[in-house]
């Protein structure tokens, strides 16, 4: 039986090549069971026109493919032609908008619109505040424990909430491209080295342990959050959907696995051993999800309440 | 403009106060502001006192509840916003849409300062914000060069107060999760950024090796002196070289900025450092004060007192300057 929880596939935080790209969201349209698609440059303006050429193809592929396809907007906007993108994607009629800043819930304001994860909800009255703003859906800050989780879902009945439940963890956002200066270069004159780094660049303590991965002006764990429970958990917890970040390995293969998660016929434990061996080379984690360091693994326990600790 | 100074104890807030400040900020010994840090900050009793010392001198009181409240126990930062409010703040600084729907709703003749910890980085933003709670002011990201911020200011209908001494975030500021990643208690949540309760310093071959939560921050040679391992000032190694992949151990200094700053329309300057102590605290604000009132060509003496008082004897800019990016 399929379960009612959703599976959305978040906005490809990196910068692959225009080909690589569309070729990724057209496999995606023809063989990956998610439900949403969230589509759209996130981090850096700088890359916007990367994805115009094909931006429209991939639209109609996902949607002729029964995809729904949400529309991603810019996490930090300080220029005017940042605010000038940002309004220009709130203002189609078409999508869902999803807002990943303030400038975003103000131009969406009144208008039924979904809040990305780099909106800061920590609590049940954020989120209620949103909804009333139009927030038809809301996926919660990475570094949200479960508990607070079960406090929002529980005090905004109703309500559509996603977890960010496969991915490296977007950690920050600067003004300063760290990955352009690692490269000798500055933001203004970055020559997009990030598209050298699909996964983004490793970044290591010089006790030679992997700690980071920069991303343009993001920066991401090195290590990859995977929340794994069974659909009982998931609905105790009152999450609707569950939210998988692009990373470079078989997506199309990652997410049908949290498909047969979702759906009771996959254990969490087989899904996490499956997910390693289709990226092995990237820990997981998911201390956040149980009030820890976000970089800590914490193993499921049998017949015990692991998701509300 | 008006000088706005930290204060993490009833001390260092006299020494503020008499070294001359515009306003002091300062928050409740508790989860509810951004410099949780033990053995710092108020209680309310203390408030009230400090509050009075300051009225007395006609300097005003901020109070910062800037973190973002815990889902279930809001009304512990909704108490203390009512407690700061009756104890007669002149102004709240918040970060938290939820709490700042409950200010505007419950102490509707509050002043609301957003906090930089909200991220208004754009006129939408901010228009937000003025929108939906009736902010009066907003602390700017440190992710702005003075060229943004006069943009900003000219379309915009509140104040705008930047930061222009002291501690420097490298990262957009309320979006940082980089401090609870390593050790599980962060800005947003803890009010608390690579707390000491999670530092290690270990000898390895020779070197002081300094851990944030296990993780390797920063490695020091004999004749290197040893920084404390904040996140984002450590040294890592990305492709074949070991750099300060984010920011070196740098603070902010921006007072050589004054003339641009006031022709950007910037109503408040800020001065960062609630964790400091009374002598650094005075020493700051009355240099800082002589620095405003001074003419432009006094200014330079001024501003080398003020260098030898920054972390690690080195300064920036920051995003204030364009080459910075």
């Amino acid at each position: 039986m399929k379960s009612p929880l959703k599976l959305t596939l978040g906005p490809l935080l990196y910068l692959w090549p225009t080909e690589r790209w569309r070729d990724f969201y057209f496999a995606i349209a023809d063989q990956s069971p998610v439900d949403v698609v969230v589509l759209g440059e996130t981090v850096c303006s700088k890359r916007l026109h990367f994805m115009e050429p094909e931006f429209m193809a991939v639209v109609e592929r996902l949607e002729a493919a029964g995809k729904e396809v949400r529309l991603s907007t810019l996490a930090l906007v300080t220029l005017d032609r940042e605010s000038k993108y940002q309004r220009s994607v709130a203002g189609d009629e078409g999508h869902l908008v999803e807002a990943n800043d303030l400038s975003a819930l103000q131009m969406l304001k009144g208008r039924r619109h979904t809040v990305g994860p780099f909106v800061n909800v920590y609590n049940g009255p954020s989120a209620k505040l949103l909804a009333r703003n139009g927030a038809a859906s809301i996926c919660l800050p990475p570094e949200l424990p479960a508990a607070s989780v079960a406090e929002i879902t529980r005090s905004c009945p109703g309500g559509d909430f996603e977890l960010f439940a496969f991915g490296r963890l977007p950690l920050a956002i600067s003004a300063r491209c760290a990955h352009a200066r690692s490269k000798g270069k500055t933001k203004d004159n970055c020559q997009f080295v990030c598209q050298e780094d699909p996964d983004g660049l490793s970044v290591a303590t010089l006790s030679n342990q992997p700690f980071l991965a920069l991303n343009g002006v993001q920066t991401v764990s090195h290590s990859c959050q995977a929340l794994l429970e069974g659909p009982e958990e998931w609905d105790a917890l009152g999450v609707t959907s569950l939210r998988l970040s692009p990373q470079d390995c078989d997506m199309v293969a990652v997410s049908a696995l949290y498909r047969k998660m979702l759906d009771g016929h996959l254990e969490p434990a087989e899904t996490g051993s499956r997910i390693r061996s289709l990226y092995p080379d990237v820990p997981l984690s998911n201390g956040f999800h149980h009030g820890r360091a976000g970089a800590e693994w914490i193993a499921r326990q049998r017949n015990t309440e692991g998701a509300s600790r | 403009m008006e000088l706005i100074c930290p204060a993490g104890t009833p001390a260092s807030f006299r020494e503020a106060v008499d070294a001359g400040a515009d306003a002091v900020y300062c928050g409740f010994r508790d989860e509810t502001n951004a410099r949780n840090f033990p053995g710092l900050n108020f209680d309310l009793a203390e408030l009230r006192d400090a509050m009075d010392y300051a009225r007395a001198r006609k300097v005003k009181t901020f109070v910062a509840l800037n973190t973002f409240m815990t889902a279930g126990k809001e009304d512990l930062w909704y108490r203390r916003a009512r407690e700061a409010s009756e104890a007669g703040a002149d102004a709240l600084i918040v970060a938290d849409f939820g709490l700042m729907a409950h200010v505007a709703e419950h102490h509707p003749a509050q002043r609301l300062h957003i906090s930089v910890q909200a991220s208004a980085s754009n006129p939408e933003a901010i228009s937000y914000l003025v929108d939906c709670f009736g902010a009066a002011r907003i602390v700017l990201p440190r992710t702005l060069t003075i060229q943004d911020i006069a943009r900003i200011a000219r379309s915009v209908d509140c104040e705008l107060e930047v930061f222009v001494f002291g501690g420097l975030c490298v990262m957009a500021e309320g979006r940082c999760s980089l401090s609870s990643y390593a050790t599980g208690k962060s800005p947003n949540m803890n009010g608390v950024c690579s707390p000491a309760s999670h530092v290690r310093y270990r000898q390895a071959g020779g070197d002081l090796v300094s851990e944030l939560g296990g993780f390797t921050i920063n490695r020091f040679s004999e004749e290197e002196p040893a920084g404390y391992p904040t996140l984002c000032k450590g040294r890592f190694a990305v492709g074949q070289s070991a750099t300060y992949a984010f920011e070196d151990p740098v603070s902010l200094d921006v007072m050589d900025q004054l003339d641009e700053l006031r022709a950007a329309g910037v109503k408040a300057l800020k001065v960062e450092g609630r964790q400091r102590g009374k002598a650094y605290i005075s020493e700051v604000v009355s240099t800082l004060r002589a620095t405003l009132k001074a003419a432009p060509a006094d200014r330079p003496v001024l501003m080398s007192r003020l260098r030898k008082l920054s972390e690690g004897q080195q300064t920036t800019k920051g995003a204030y300057e364009k080459r910075w990016r």
